[in-house]
């Protein structure tokens, strides 16, 4: 089970409370999960990913055990701790505005 | 029983105001999308209870939401269904596409970015939507960067109207300050293949097919910023509005300017007239006096405030060039808000009421056509759009 941690403006959107909790099939990367999390919440499509490039939106980060994974590739293995539950993945909006 | 909507698209969320048809008490609702910019909320003509509204964020997108019960409830069209396995997600109400199609599109053009260089396009946001005014499925939306879509299916897919884009102007479209962006839509009352957009800053345009094909309608048109201040196209255009009755009659509130059209834009005259400043962003006409419309005027293109930190509205019962200032509980003193392009609505009451905006979070009413106003609720965030459903 794969833990992802949404922006409050995201979760409010999504309809949901806390972490999310996904299945994701195969191996666990920015872009397997990010399918699962569009595949249960379709409203989050567009987002956090372009709908047509699925480059990453701008004025979001993904981090992970305390590391910037903004900037990997989409296909690139994720942490085990996020493998195997044991740490979100973070999508975090940027310090931005005042 | 007769009563009012009022929709209040916010910096930070939406609003929802209503009243009898006496209008003399409000009940405020909202926030709604709070924290999210809601550049612009209007309800189906053919539906009042549908109402769609654009939800923007520089962080997270576009986000379509549409109700279908006055705004009691709200729901993202086609997003809210769970995928069933091997479906990929729909999602797709708020996914603008330009349609680089060899069939219905064109190659996605450059236009001209501030500093005279070209530029790709690339979608923002919605701000404007305009319901048709006989399907509550179908609906257009404005963009930036600058093109026209529609959806035929109450939100859940759009597809682009590419004869704008691509008729062959759009390498000389430029942004204004606020970004290049599609932000006015006329639908005319009596022809349904007929629609005007205006562009900032490209102009004005029509299609007379519904949307197959489209021209530039700025003869007229005078802008000093532009090195050829009569060209075809590159003007800043605010805002236009028509009267249902008479749908060849425009009124236009340019950069500079209050501009008339007499034949459905082909020539435009000005109409400025006895104005303090003719600089502006909204225009709008009485429900019922077809020649009766109303600007607020602000100071300059550098400076976003009444003159005088006064906050009128200027009235013309004869179609422009003799114009009186509204000041009747408007302040009068110290007032430096601005009151953006589409921040100004009319009811169709039988004593037309005139609504309108402000970035200092006030929305002010008047249901005397103008003569006496009262802010109707204060204090919200910078508002961004104002639209108004008359309800029997």
């Amino acid at each position: 089970m794969i833990r992802v941690e949404l922006p409050a403006h995201l979760r409010t959107l999504a309809g949901v409370k806390g972490e999310v909790e996904l299945e994701v099939a195969g191996r666990v990367t920015q872009r397997s999960v990010l399918d699962a999390l569009e595949a249960r919440y379709p409203m989050l499509c567009g987002t956090i990913r372009d709908h047509v490039t699925h480059e990453r939106r701008p004025f979001l980060r993904f981090f992970a055990c305390q590391e910037d994974f903004s900037l990997e590739a989409p296909d690139a293995p994720l942490p085990e701790a996020v493998a195997s539950g044991k740490e979100p993945f973070m999508i975090v909006g940027a310090i931005a505005g005042g | 029983m007769s009563g009012v909507r009022v929709l209040v698209g916010t910096r930070k969320g939406a609003f929802i105001l209503t009243s009898d048809g006496k209008r003399e008490k409000w009940d405020v609702s909202g926030p709604l999308f709070a924290g999210w910019e809601i550049y612009h909320m209007k309800g189906s003509p053919a539906d009042p209870n549908r109402i769609f509204a654009s939800q923007t964020s520089g962080w997270f997108g576009q986000i379509l939401q549409r109700s279908s019960d006055g705004g009691k409830t709200w729901e993202t069209p086609g997003g809210e269904k769970m995928p069933q396995p091997g479906e990929m997600p729909s999602g797709g109400s708020n996914k603008f596409v330009y349609d680089t199609s060899d069939a219905t599109g064109k190659p996605l053009t450059t236009h001209q970015w501030y500093d005279g260089t070209q530029h790709p396009w690339a979608f923002k946001r919605v701000w404007h939507l305009e319901p048709s005014l006989t399907d509550p499925d179908t609906v257009y939306a404005g963009v930036e960067d600058a093109a026209i879509f529609r959806s035929k299916d109450g939100g859940k897919s759009w597809h682009e109207l590419a004869g704008l884009r691509g008729h062959g102007t759009g390498p000389k479209w430029q942004p204004g300050a606020g970004g290049m962006c599609l932000h006015t839509i006329v639908l005319d009352p009596s022809n349904p293949n007929r629609i005007y957009v205006a562009i900032s800053a490209a102009g004005a345009f029509r299609t007379d097919d519904g949307g197959n094909t489209w021209k530039p309608i700025n003869q007229g048109l005078r802008s000093q910023y532009i090195p050829d201040p009569k060209a075809e196209v590159g003007h800043c255009v605010h805002r236009i509005a028509l009267h249902r009755s008479r749908p060849d009659v425009l009124f236009m509130q340019k950069h500079w300017d209050v501009m008339r059209s007499d034949n459905a834009g082909d020539l435009w005259t000005e109409v400025s007239g006895n104005l303090p400043t003719d600089f502006g962003f909204v225009v709008d006409v009485h429900a019922h006096e077809p020649e009766t419309i109303y600007v607020v005027p602000i100071k300059s293109d550098g400076e976003h405030f009444p003159p005088e930190g006064k906050l009128r509205v200027y009235r013309s019962r004869k179609g422009g060039n003799e114009w009186e200032p509204l000041t009747k509980g408007l302040p009068q003193s110290n007032c430096y808000v601005n009151v953006l392009r589409d921040a100004m609505a009319v009811d169709s009451l039988d004593k037309c009421g005139v609504y309108f905006g402000t970035t200092g979070g006030q929305v002010y009413a008047s249901s005397d056509a103008g003569d006496n106003w009262a802010p109707i609720v204060r204090d919200l965030p910078a508002v961004l759009s104002v639209e108004v459903q008359t309800l029997s």
